[in-house]
């Protein structure tokens, strides 16, 4: 029995199965509540990591699945040239705003980073790690890497981040009467990557448009950002 | 028989992506220039929207389910960050909230500006 069930664990049906069901599980809780903390994929993230760690299960097995998942991220990431283009008026109007905007918003961030690191006395391998945590993850992890990181620390605070503007970013913005639909879209996606883009989606499509875009400016300027302020400020 | 090619489209410039990224001498991920090369071909009218939006329509509209495996990956970190929890959550949801209203209000205030110009 037991071994049947540890072949089950290892088989790439279970990863992307219980991916599936929780995420089903996650979309009918935000659609009963409508609330924005019960987010599907918060729930669903809650949910595995409940069932492997109850069940001592490790995330190499549950990641033979995940990793077809996984995969998909490339394209997904591709495709937001489709809401772009849609809206590529918008972004010609609007292109030395939305530039500086991104530019000097992702400038605050990373220096507000650093300074809350030594505020909390982080060493230097966690501080450089958590720099380029407001960016989509594959360009994050070239960059940890990049500045002497750990990349799954990175991965961590990414993760957090995109929750965070998840589930806040639309109310923070409200909070400080950033009503633009364009500035609003700019703001999450430069705060929260494609995570928050996966809001700004739902808010509109203009605001998913220039969330999306903003994903790649964003990653861009922090490639370049990033080692300068670290150089600067650590 | 449209999904397959449409996918077939997309792989196929994201595979592109990943090529020039490896002989690029900058950090960006190859799914990023994908992203970059696909607006290109759209604006160029190389690749026509009908070509590939069926697909785009399914994987945006389920974008965050990509994002469950990536998420679970925290399992990892457990051990390294034993006891940093806190400054870790602190941060990254302080800086998000900073980086947001910054960027938001600089985008804003330049568009309200320009419209008053005008």
């Amino acid at each position: 029995m037991s071994e049947l069930v540890s072949e089950f664990v290892q088989s790439p049906v279970f990863g992307i199965g219980i991916s599936l069901v929780t995420f089903y599980a996650g979309v009918q809780i935000y659609k009963k509540t409508g609330s924005p903390l019960m987010n599907p994929l918060v729930l669903s993230m809650f949910m595995i990591i409940a069932l492997l760690l109850s069940f001592h299960i490790s995330f190499d097995d549950y990641n033979n699945g995940g990793q077809f998942i996984s995969f998909f991220l490339g394209p997904a990431t591709v495709i937001l040239a489709v809401p772009l283009y849609r809206k590529i008026t918008l972004l010609k109007e609007n292109v030395v705003p939305i530039i500086a905007g991104i530019s000097i918003g992702s400038a605050a961030g990373i220096a507000s980073i650093i300074v809350m690191c030594k505020i909390f006395g982080l060493d230097e391998i966690l501080s450089v790690s958590m720099i380029p945590k407001s960016v989509t993850t594959p360009i994050g992890i070239e960059i940890s890497n990049q500045l002497g990181g750990m990349p799954s620390v990175t991965v961590a605070a990414i993760v957090f981040t995109g929750i965070a503007g998840v589930l806040l970013g639309p109310m923070v913005c409200k909070l400080f009467k950033i009503e633009d639909e364009v500035a609003l879209g700019v703001a999450i996606g430069t705060s929260s990557h494609a995570l928050g883009t996966t809001k700004a989606v739902e808010i509109g499509e203009t605001e998913g448009a220039m969330s999306g875009l903003s994903i790649g400016i964003a990653g861009l300027v922090t490639v370049f950002l990033a080692p300068l302020l670290a150089k600067l400020l650590l | 028989m449209k999904y397959i090619i449409q996918f077939a489209i997309i792989l196929a410039i994201c595979y592109l992506g990943d090529l020039i990224h490896s002989y690029l001498p900058i950090p960006v991920p190859g799914s990023v220039l994908g992203m970059v090369l696909l607006l290109v071909l759209l604006l160029t009218g190389v690749v026509k929207l009908s070509m590939i939006e069926d697909v785009s329509n399914f994987l945006l509209k389920h974008l965050s389910f990509f994002f469950i495996p990536a998420a679970v990956g925290l399992i990892t970190c457990f051990t390294v960050l034993e006891g940093k929890w806190t400054a870790l959550f602190i941060i990254s949801v302080v800086s998000t909230f900073i980086i947001a209203v910054v960027t938001g209000a600089t985008v804003q205030l330049l568009i309200k500006r320009r419209q008053s110009v005008e």
